[in-house]
């Protein structure tokens, strides 16, 4: 290896400071980013918000309609559950779990997938040939059925659940990553960094990795969208959290047990979960949008 | 030519299934907590014991395990159940014939809707119903097949009950099937009554598993259309005086149809992964909602059937439209 040659200035990345501008033009990134920020809100000051203990039952106010049908009892907005728990504080506490699971999943899944992917795609070679062969193996295994094999493994709870979607969504990052470095790498201010001496390692790091970025970031909104429906999944077939703790899929299954008797049980935490849903998903297109530099022609 | 790139794919789909195999082996080993124990009822000998590990093999090395084990897939025989006591491929026969029941008319409604919705779309470029048409499938594009199963629950179910909320067949229809195809036998048989029943109890379910696809299809579909209506082929076409439907159903959509193909291939096994939920939900008894009971009750030799059996169906999705892609497209015919 030759002596590295120093010296003063790095490689100048051109970064337009009206990114932040651009992105708050875009109607996706504004509504989907803004409720997610409220839920981020409701989640973290759910004691402070929520009029009534999520857990506290008083099975002489049980089964109440929401606040807008008659027969309601005054406090209790969107009613309560058949063992007289308030729908509106469950729902806030159950932010809690959501986004507890959608944040770190969502980060450990995007953490490994995008080491393997610069690896894979800026290494190439043997590398790269056993990282993407692992991934079209992974990928053949559709998630269901991994999800399904995992929790058996893990038994339930809530780090099973992120246990399960880090280990079947890392290949979306790794996949998109590895593409973006090989790109990249094809670009002439890597020829350049590489011609005045930065070593592999350090190209990789400081220069391709931050503009690699802003598609992942794309990314992980939408990973954090898909991990809020896995975790409201399984907690609706009862293989995330111990079911005394609010859950959306949690209400979810109580609601459709008694279907035919308080269907607004149902209603309550399907709309919080489908605009949840809707949000990160908007807020990731939207950001991709904004922040892809092809899609931004 | 031929004949090998399809030799070559179905070499392929066996060293994936093998592989899935592996996978599910390993997995299912490292299963915390030791699955004698399970079996073994109150008050067994340590001899019991010994026995009941010798005779599942659980004394060999792992590999020698994973040979055992092997040998016995590959002959069908997947073990007994623990939860219910029964053969697991007897298990998975009786009940898989009800999600893919399920899954194909799920494909066909999504086709038909997909299809249909990327038509009109195409037919309304340049007037304000396109746009509209593309803001609703992008939104909902997001849903998923979860999301869609309890809103149909509501809509269908609850405030307009039409049609049945759980189950496959109403119990005092049920005649004696000979075949676990309820749909297809009770129209062979001429069973309209039964053939409405279990057509309805369907209905939900398969709307839960299309409209995710519908709307993929759309997107896809629309857009090659829209390409294809500029080629000249169709402006020769549309000179020699051809309508605009024509020009889109008979002209565009041909050449449309192959890209939107090998992706509704891809999103088909997504759909057939959607069954586990979405059976669940409507109580449908297919291999989906037993793939969740055998979780719940960590039956790992019905776990094993039921994901070897789930990842045998995508291997076989994946290939056909592999040979349908290429059955499609000429360049590739002689790739």
């Amino acid at each position: 290896m030759a002596e590295p040659i120093t010296i003063a200035a790095p490689v100048a990345q051109t970064r337009p400071p009206s990114r932040v501008k651009t992105l708050l033009t875009q109607p996706k990134v504004l509504f989907g980013g803004g409720f997610i920020l409220l839920l981020l809100v409701i989640a973290i000051f759910a004691p402070l918000i929520a009029p009534k203990d999520p857990l506290e039952q008083d099975l002489m106010l049980g089964s109440l309609p929401p606040a807008w049908i008659d027969g309601t009892e005054p406090g209790y907005y969107l009613g309560t559950d058949d063992l007289g728990r308030d729908v509106l504080s469950r729902l806030l506490y159950g932010s809690r779990i959501a986004l507890f699971v959608a944040f770190v999943s969502a980060s450990l899944a995007a953490l490994i997938g995008t080491v393997l992917g610069l690896l894979a795609g800026w290494y190439g070679g043997w590398t790269d040939r056993i990282i993407s062969r692992i991934v079209d193996i992974w990928m053949a295994f559709p998630p269901v059925l991994l999800s399904i094999l995992l929790v058996a493994v893990f038994g339930s709870g809530v780090h099973s659940v992120i246990a399960a979607i880090v280990i079947i969504d890392w290949t979306r990052f790794c996949r998109v990553v590895r593409a973006e470095t090989l790109a990249q790498a094809q670009l002439d201010y890597i020829t350049a960094a590489r011609t005045v001496g930065f070593s592999r390692m350090k190209i990789l790091t400081r220069e391709i990795f931050p503009n690699i970025v802003p598609v992942l970031i794309a990314l992980v909104s939408l990973e954090m969208g898909i991990a809020v429906v896995v975790e409201a999944i399984l907690s609706f077939v009862g293989l995330s959290v111990s079911s005394d703790t609010p859950t959306w899929g949690g209400m979810i299954a109580q609601g459709r047990q008694l279907i035919h008797h308080t269907w607004w049980l149902l209603v309550a935490p399907l709309a919080v979960l489908f605009a949840t849903v809707l949000a990160f998903n908007q807020l990731g297109a939207g950001l991709r949008r904004a922040l892809d530099p092809v899609m931004r022609r | 030519m031929i004949a090998i790139s399809i030799l070559n794919r179905l070499v392929m789909a066996a060293v994936t299934l093998f592989g899935v195999a592996l996978i599910v082996f390993v997995l299912l080993r490292v299963v915390p907590g030791d699955p004698i124990a399970m079996m073994i009822a109150p008050g067994a000998s340590p001899a019991d014991i010994l026995a009941l590990r010798a005779k599942y093999g659980l004394d060999l090395s792992l590999p020698a395990q994973f040979g055992v084990w092997l040998q016995a897939v590959l002959i069908g025989d997947f073990g007994t159940s623990i939860s219910l006591r029964r053969d697991v491929l007897e298990l998975l026969l009786g009940r898989l014939p009800a999600t893919l029941e399920l899954a194909f008319a799920a494909l066909i409604v999504a086709i038909l809707i997909g299809g249909t919705v990327a038509v009109i779309g195409t037919l309304s470029r340049r007037t304000p119903l396109e746009p509209a048409i593309d803001a609703t499938n992008g939104v909902l594009l997001a849903v998923p097949d979860f999301v869609w199963a309890l809103a149909l629950v509501l809509l269908l179910g609850v405030f307009f009950p039409i049609f049945p909320l759980s189950g496959r067949i109403d119990p005092t229809l049920s005649i004696d099937f000979v075949t676990p195809f309820y749909l297809a036998e009770s129209l062979v048989r001429l069973r309209l009554d039964v053939f409405l029943d279990v057509a309805a109890h369907m209905v939900m379910p398969v709307l839960a598993l299309a409209l995710p696809l519908a709307t993929v299809i759309t997107r896809i579909l629309k857009e090659a259309l829209l390409e294809a209506m500029v080629q000249d082929y169709v402006l020769l076409a549309r000179l020699k005086g051809m309508s605009e439907i024509r020009l889109v159903l008979q002209e565009a959509l041909r050449n449309a149809i192959g890209p939107a193909l090998s992706l509704t291939g891809v999103q088909f096994t997504f759909l057939v992964g959607g069954t586990v939920i979405v059976e669940r939900i409507f109580s449908y008894p297919g291999i989906g909602n037993m793939a969740i009971d055998a979780v719940i009750n960590r039956d790992l030799p019905l776990i094993q059937g039921l994901v070897l059996v789930f990842g045998a169906i995508f291997i076989v999705i994946n290939l056909v439209v592999d040979l349908l892609a290429a059955a499609l497209n000429p360049r590739l015919r002689h790739g």
